[in-house]
């Protein structure tokens, strides 16, 4: 992976030093709350329910075995012995003190890691493909520019206080594992017919309150030309993105206003003054950036090695772990490991600062080293051989990391809701928790097969419920009311689509029930090896609609009289809520 | 006092501002060194270009081609962050340096705190006047915080890759560090 060299680390030293004098300021009362905000942002800093959040930037969501050693130190020193991987392949803690946090993020620039940039009106951390380098339908390897991108996004001086946050996606595989559609640029770098490496480029895909799919504004954009292409786009954005709404400032509704070829126009023009210029980037550059990332000297290995079969016929558990959470790898007689951190009854994404310490143990026994965090919330061993993965998959288990549920019902991708998030409307970690209770039987999530089910707190869409097959989402009704939306239809990948309302909305009790109506339907009208999601496609919604509200939900009520409680769960802190 | 090439300077100009009343047209424009907002300048500019000295500002919403010919006119050009969150004002100056050539002062006015004097100063600003209630001395060592950059801008005009040699992996391809 990517090393800092003293130009990196220099850079992250000064913005330790300058963002402890902004807190020494900020304690002192020399800069207001409202001063200090938009400076703790651009930091990764929000003040949540039971106080401040720090989001760690983990680039592409690459991360080191130290680096993770690190996560765990932070986890036990300043926070409650846990942390909380994010769909942006990042971290976050929830518990720390203003004061201490110039020393989390000095403890950080030892381990070549910040916060720079992780919140917000910036370019926030690039995400990729967890699969990057490894994917069996690898067409370029997407780490050498997803690097190239952080660094030229890091502290750029004209793309600081944007309208609203900025978040691109880079991937390079066949199938797009990065949702590049759902975000404000999206790349794909692939080779043309003539074998040349370049960027398909997509602008104004988003989620939140206006879930829209990106637009293409490139079909190739050869590969010289991302940094001055992408630096076009963010000007025009800059200078004519809303700034009177913040609900409407992303450059989706820009694209959407403008249009894609009146947005293109204005982004070439300002492009063809650019192109060619000194930000265009080198070969040098690419290649220098490229030897971080190239092949570790991988064995010769027989694929499918015997004593698996063998095991895998004595051992169910191993067998189904096998059949979700371990993927092909490019290299014979290598694997992908998914470390589920799923497991029903745990909220999506958490990890404790002792499972933070195993796997960085088990980063180093058996994959070179280093892990990955992926857009779903779980953890990847990318270089795993296959002749390990029986002692691998008993040492995970050990530690409750081996859920053979990757893309299955329980594979729920969600936010932190609002026990933790100060704009959530509803509790989305306990109604993960409720569901997966409700279809904690295997047999049933693998006859159910691949489903996606993202759950939102609110329209903000952190849980991306817009793309899951099933999205669930916190919608506030009079009386602060705690109801949820369901929506069915959404995907992602390279068939991706927004999901569409399937009608009124729900209590908090009925939504497993919602979702096994739903799951009936399925499996009723499934054709042969059909998946959840081509069913919805071929029967269109009707039919689950109907059967959705064809009858009541009884008994449910009863049991939902704290509906409106938001409940703190276990923790003693008094609640007060900033809004930021 | 303003800063101005990374000096605390005395400051002469007059910012002029509208008021409710006032249309860019009839307002008079006081004798002395004056900085008046483009659309004054647009309305007046026969009567203002035969000074020997005359700024403009430009509101974050304004463009600054529309000062394209007369650039050479300005002592001073300033630009207005009605608030600091509002980066259009960076755009806009890297658009008169970069594109429209413009060399001479260029002034960050409004709502202009320490923390963002480095960024400004990137994208061309030489000058800045710094919100009164603060110290503008504080304000100063803004401009050192960072002592190398990534990404070409206005006043740096090379990459980082362009201008260090930088060193790649020593040790690509073996298996642990």
């Amino acid at each position: 992976m990517y090393r800092y060299d003293e130009y990196d680390q220099q850079i992250v030293d000064e913005r330790v030093k300058q963002y402890r004098d902004q807190v020494r300021r900020r304690l002192s009362g020399e800069l207001t709350e409202e001063e200090f905000l938009p400076l703790r942002l651009q930091n990764g800093l929000y003040m949540q329910i039971h106080g401040y959040m720090l989001r760690i930037a983990v680039p592409y969501g690459l991360i080191s075995s130290r680096q993770m050693r690190m996560f765990a130190h932070i986890a036990r020193k300043y926070d409650r012995g846990y942390g909380h991987f994010t769909t942006r392949q990042n971290i976050q803690f929830n518990w720390l003190k203003l004061e201490e946090t110039p020393d989390i993020l000095a403890d950080l620039a030892s381990v070549e890691m910040h916060a720079i940039q992780t919140s917000g009106n910036c370019v926030r951390n690039i995400t990729s493909d967890e699969f990057a380098g490894v994917a069996w339908d690898e067409v370029v390897d997407p780490r050498p520019y997803a690097e190239i991108l952080r660094q030229w996004s890091t502290f750029h001086p004209e793309f600081a206080y944007l309208p609203r946050k900025f978040k691109i996606a880079i991937s390079g595989g066949k199938e797009d594992r990065a949702a590049i559609s759902a975000h404000d640029i999206g790349l794909s770098v692939t080779k043309n017919a003539q074998g040349k490496t370049g960027f398909r480029v997509l602008v104004g895909g988003g989620l939140g309150r206006t879930p829209i799919i990106g637009s293409e504004i490139c079909e190739f954009l050869p590969w010289q030309h991302v940094l001055t292409y992408v630096e076009s786009i963010l000007r025009v954005y800059n200078q004519y993105g809303r700034r009177d709404n913040k609900y409407k400032a992303r450059i989706k509704i820009l694209v959407k206003a403008l249009g894609i070829d009146e947005f293109r126009r204005q982004v070439e023009a300002d492009w063809a003054d650019l192109k060619d210029g000194p930000g265009t980037l080198t070969v040098e550059e690419v290649n220098r950036v490229a030897s971080f990332f190239t092949d570790p000297a991988y064995e010769i290995l027989a694929d499918h090695d015997s004593q698996l079969n063998a095991f895998q016929a004595d051992s169910r558990s191993f067998s189904n772990w096998m059949s979700r959470n371990v993927k092909p790898h490019r290299v014979p007689g290598y694997a992908i490991v998914v470390l589920s951190l799923k497991k029903p009854g745990n909220a999506p994404g958490d990890a404790t600062a002792e499972q933070m310490e195993v796997v960085a143990d088990l980063a180093d026994r058996y994959s070179l080293g280093e892990l990955r965090v992926t857009h779903k919330q779980n953890l990847v061993l990318a270089d795993v051989r296959q002749k390990d993965l029986i002692r691998l998959w008993q040492e995970a288990t050990a530690h409750e990391l081996t859920a053979p549920n990757i893309g299955l019902l329980t594979d729920m991708i969600s936010c932190p809701g609002a026990e933790f998030c100060t704009l959530a409307n509803a509790r989305s970690i306990p109604l993960a928790i409720s569901i997966a209770k409700r279809f904690e039987d295997l047999d049933f999530q693998h006859d159910i097969g691949e489903i996606d089910i993202n759950i939102s707190g609110c329209v903000n869409a952190c849980g991306q419920h817009h793309i899951g097959n099933i999205g669930i989402t916190g919608v506030e009704k009079k009386d602060h009311d705690e109801w949820y939306q369901v929506s069915l239809g959404g995907a992602e990948g390279n068939h991706s689509a927004i999901g569409k309302i399937i009608g009124p909305s729900f209590t908090f009790n009925q939504v497993p029930e919602v979702i096994n109506r739903l799951l009936q339907v399925y499996l009723r009208e499934r054709i042969e090896a059909e998946s959840f999601i081509d069913t919805v496609r071929r029967m269109g919604h009707t039919p689950f609609k109907e059967h959705v509200y064809a009858t009541d939900f009884d008994g449910e009520e009863e049991e939902s009289v704290d509906k409106h409680a938001v409940i703190p769960a276990q923790y003693s802190v008094p609640y007060y809520s900033p809004r930021f | 006092m303003i800063i101005k090439n990374k000096a605390i300077v005395e400051d002469d100009w007059t910012v002029l501002r509208l008021n409710e009343q006032e249309s860019a047209g009839n307002v008079v424009v006081a004798a002395g060194k004056m900085i008046v907002p483009l659309k004054v300048w647009l309305a007046q500019r026969d009567a203002l270009q035969q000074r020997t000295e005359i700024g403009v500002w430009l509101a974050s919403d304004e463009r600054p081609e529309d000062l394209q010919g007369d650039i050479h006119k300005f002592s001073v050009i300033a630009v207005d962050f009605p608030k600091f969150s509002d980066g259009r004002g960076y755009s806009i100056a890297y658009n008169l340096r970069a594109r429209l050539g413009y060399t001479g002062e260029l002034r960050a006015i409004g709502d202009v705190l320490r923390d963002q004097l480095f960024y400004m100063q990137r994208v061309g600003f030489d000058a800045f006047a710094p919100r009164p209630d603060r110290k503008i001395g504080d304000a100063l060592k803004a401009l050192t915080d960072f002592s190398e950059v990534y990404q070409a801008s206005f006043d740096q005009k090379l990459p980082l890759f362009r201008r260090a040699p930088r060193k790649g992996n020593s040790t690509a391809g073996r298996i642990n560090e």
